[in-house]
């Protein structure tokens, strides 16, 4: 019973502090210097269409970087975690196994457009990672028994990680910054090879989200 | 637009609630994950600005005055990081909690009394 009341007591005191927050909040009418920065200098600088891939890969690219880190950790401690164990489930039903060896290639090729299109559409290298993700997930639903060929997964998983900080690394030798996206020319803008290396700076984001977030669904299943 | 922020609010607090009255683990999980929700949705709603459009400079926008015609893309960019550590996260408490129930064969908090004070 003290419980609820003090529950109820952290809530109202939470409530009282977040509704000056609604009441006193005044929406901006123009962008601020910083972000104004931004969308000219994706325009000028870096010839690509999508101000936040730009933002997100090559101006603040070591928080990226630094965000690929934290998913590889926690994609290591619940492998390390959660043990495999040999299970043998029920097959499932005809309709999923017919539909989704149907459906995989096309799921795959869709996460490989999105995050080839990062920089010209809404998409990037996370969201066509975790949309490849689903087709192996739709793999593992249609046939419980399915084995992934883990040797692939961890090959294709580190030689991402080691591109992406080596092409941030080119970047300092030719002393322009870490993860700059011009040490290739930028092409036409509106084009799919434009903006610098931020198209294959993303597909790498991609391919290594795809096989992290593979990896998780891989372990979880043996629960 | 101050009706996404108001539902911003309401998820955030939805999800506080949640987390401090359920007992079940995976209830404490899903709180969380309506609280990270919450947050996405102010945040997001922070960055917009009216009659404007998406970050995106192709044919609809002018590139001469972008900057006039595009919501702010920080809020964007700092959403997308948040949801995808969001994910990861989620995973892991979800791993725990997978482990909890290994030990101890229960899904309540109140089995798990160690660090209480």
């Amino acid at each position: 019973m003290i419980k609820k009341i003090i529950v109820i007591l952290a809530m109202i005191g939470l409530i009282m502090m977040l509704f000056p927050l609604v009441t006193n909040f005044e929406f901006l009418e123009n962008l601020n210097d910083l972000s104004t920065n931004y969308v000219s200098g994706s325009v000028n600088e870096l010839n690509s269409q999508n101000v936040v891939t730009s933002v997100i890969v090559t101006y603040r690219g070591l928080d990226t970087l630094g965000e690929v880190t934290v998913l590889f950790l926690a994609t290591a401690a619940i492998g390390f975690l959660l043990k495999k164990k040999k299970t043998k489930k029920r097959g499932s039903s005809e309709l999923l196994q017919t539909a989704s060896s149907f459906l995989v290639a096309l799921i795959i090729l869709l996460g490989v457009y999105i995050f080839t299109h990062g920089h010209l559409t809404p998409g990037g290298g996370f969201q066509g990672g975790v949309i490849i993700a689903t087709a192996f997930l739709l793999l593992i639903l249609s046939d419980v028994n399915i084995k992934f060929n883990h040797t692939i997964l961890q090959v294709v998983e580190s030689f991402s990680g080691a591109f992406y900080v080596v092409i941030g690394l080119i970047g300092l030798v030719l002393t322009i910054g870490f993860l700059n996206a011009k040490i290739i020319p930028l092409g036409e803008y509106g084009n799919l090879f434009s903006a610098g290396a931020i198209p294959i700076i993303y597909s790498l984001i991609g391919l290594k989200v795809g096989s992290e977030l593979t990896n998780i669904l891989d372990t979880m299943r043996g629960e | 637009m101050i009706f996404a922020l108001i539902l911003g609010f309401a998820l955030l607090l939805i999800g506080i609630y949640g987390m401090l009255s359920q007992k079940n683990l995976i209830k404490i999980v899903i709180g969380f994950s309506i609280v990270d929700t919450g947050v996405h949705i102010i945040i997001v709603s922070i960055g917009y600005l009216r009659n404007r459009t998406a970050p995106i400079l192709n044919s609809v926008v002018d590139l001469g005055k972008a900057a006039q015609q595009v919501v702010d893309p920080i809020p964007s960019v700092l959403v997308l990081t948040a949801i995808v550590i969001g994910l990861a996260v989620t995973a892991l408490m979800l791993t725990f909690v997978v482990e909890l129930y290994k030990k101890r064969n229960s899904l309540s908090i109140d089995d798990y009394q160690e660090l209480k004070w």
